[in-house]
């Protein structure tokens, strides 16, 4: 996070956009080692421009990317953006990924193990000869996991990792997360879920052009941010110390049911 | 027994049908390997539209020189096919806009530069309609040549090819040069529009592009049986349709193109017929 010496990403006043119109301003951040971080905002708001600039597809228009030597990173993209009918099995998704290197079509032995050890690992291991569209939403999100995984990265960047799955699904793939988190890889991801984010990451980047507020969800969800950000007023209240969110109008009391207020 | 084999060696005995039978069957397994990769891209199109790209160029290159108007006109594809990419990198349309721009103005471009400078010779009438009765040595030569570098371009660069067609998003962040992977592809398609172009003329190159690799997905699920199915399938259709052919008197072009198509209706049967059977299965399974 900022001010971290051994950041493997620093942002310092990055500006960036499209066709002269400017997306992102004056953008300040750090990744570092170890970080879980989750950038939040509404459509429209920079995020995927954000995820753009920290992998290098997109070079700022002001300020400087600062990258740690040899930083190896790995992207999970949208679920949306994936071509569901390309013929594809879970083994060969994850095989394609190991670009660098051998060259020649079939996986080596050791590669092949080291597959089925991620697949196992991730419970994905009884579908790895099945085609990617046959699969539940959960287990497509831990084949492209697996697919960035394979590559042992330093960094993973995921754009929506939750979004259009269930509220199972969603703890897992969080639970997951948290998990590398602990063995020591950094993660960025975007998401419109606040609250599913509050209970789970310990940082989050609330972004709408430019960054509103960053910081212990505990600490930053507050309405006069939300409302900063989401350009609408909420509620935030209180539940075993994690802050939940719920838009103003609404009777907070009786949509919480059992909320420790 | 002697009445099924005699059509099948008959033949054989003659010489132009036997270099036929080599050039269909390698030209529809090259066209059916390098297409797996065009349709999935969604640009199925780009067959018939770089095929008339390159027949712009044989007509333009003439003008310069009749003696190396095949290196003229695979310039010209070449040089199409990139462009095609570069304006679908650059600008915000489609593919499929971009191809239709690019290889139809090629084509008009070279059609006017050799109606108001030059004429039309016997290989330019062969550029359309094709002729894979009388075959040069030197084509059989090229379009082995082109058939050696497209397998050993599929099969060096596979995994960076797979990864740039599936998700050349994710593909360059991961270390794929998906720009120069993306031209790689580009010129190896047009040296196989160009090689095949002038043995089986412009229909049957765009058909052959397309037919294979959607009639091997129908049958597949995945990547690598696709491709061995679709290089399979272009080449069984070439060989079977030579042989049809010479039984029907018909032209081969036509027969080939028929047999894909036979190929194509069987394959939808097939499945059609898993995918009831996948369906029956989920529903008959216990909760």
């Amino acid at each position: 996070m900022s001010g971290d010496d051994g950041a493997l990403i620093t942002l310092e006043k990055v500006s960036a956009g499209y066709d002269r119109k400017v997306v992102l301003r004056d953008i300040t951040m750090s990744i570092g080692g170890k970080d879980l971080i989750g950038i939040v905002g509404p459509s429209g708001a920079g995020k995927t421009t954000m995820l753009r600039l920290l992998l290098g597809t997109m070079r700022p228009s002001a300020g400087t990317v600062v990258r740690s030597p040899g930083l190896h990173l790995a992207y999970v993209p949208q679920m949306e953006t994936v071509n569901w009918n390309f013929p594809l099995t879970v083994v060969e998704c994850v095989v394609t990924a190991l670009v660098r290197g051998r060259r020649l079509p079939w996986p080596s032995r050791a590669e092949r193990a080291a597959v089925a050890e991620l697949l196992d690992r991730l419970s994905i291991g009884d579908v790895a000869k099945r085609h990617l569209r046959e699969l539940s939403g959960g287990q497509q999100q831990r084949v492209f996991l697996a697919r960035a995984l394979i590559t042992r990265p330093r960094l993973l960047v995921l754009d929506e990792p939750t979004s259009g799955v269930d509220a199972r699904t969603r703890h897992d793939i969080l639970h997951l997360l948290a998990g590398l988190r602990a063995e020591g890889i950094s993660i960025v991801l975007t998401t419109h879920d606040l609250n599913g984010m509050a209970a789970h990451l310990p940082h989050l980047v609330c972004v709408k052009g430019s960054i509103i507020a960053q910081g212990d969800p505990r600490r930053i969800i507050t309405p006069t941010v939300l409302e900063m950000t989401y350009g609408a007023r909420m509620e935030v209240l209180l539940h075993l110390g994690i802050p939940l969110v719920v838009e103003a109008g609404l009777d907070a009391e009786s949509t919480i049911v059992g909320a420790e207020l | 027994m002697n009445g099924l084999v005699d059509p099948l060696v008959y033949p054989l005995q003659f010489d132009f049908f036997q270099k036929g039978l080599l050039v269909a069957t390698l030209s529809g397994a090259l066209l059916g390997l390098t297409g797996v990769y065009i349709t999935l891209r969604g640009m199925s199109y780009i067959g018939h539209g770089l095929s008339h790209s390159i027949f712009g160029g044989f007509a333009a290159s003439q003008l310069i020189s009749a003696q190396y108007y095949l290196w003229g006109a695979g310039l010209w594809g070449v040089m199409s096919a990139l462009t095609i990419i570069g304006v679908t990198r650059r600008h915000r349309i489609g593919a499929d806009a971009a191809i239709g721009v690019v290889t139809t103005a090629s084509f008009a471009l070279g059609v006017a530069l050799l109606t108001h400078f030059g004429t039309s010779g016997p290989s330019f009438e062969s550029a359309l309609f094709g002729s894979i009765l009388g075959i040069s040595q030197t084509q059989i030569v090229m379009l082995v040549a082109v058939a050696v570098l497209t397998s050993a371009v599929v099969f060096l660069r596979y995994r960076a090819l797979l990864f740039a067609t599936f998700d050349p998003d994710v593909a360059e962040v991961s270390g794929v040069n998906v720009l120069v992977t993306d031209a790689v592809l580009m010129v190896v398609l047009s040296l196989s529009i160009l090689a095949t172009l002038n043995i089986i003329g412009v229909t049957l190159v765009a058909a052959m592009l397309v037919i294979p690799p959607v009639v091997a997905r129908m049958l597949s699920d995945s990547f690598v049986k696709t491709l061995t199915l679709s290089t399979v399938i272009g080449a069984v259709c070439g060989l079977v349709g030579m042989y049809a052919s010479y039984l029907a008197e018909v032209p081969s072009g036509t027969m080939i193109v028929l047999i894909g198509a036979v190929a194509f209706v069987a394959a939808m049967a097939v499945a059609n017929r898993r995918h009831r059977a996948r369906v029956g299965a989920v529903a008959a399974a216990p909760r």
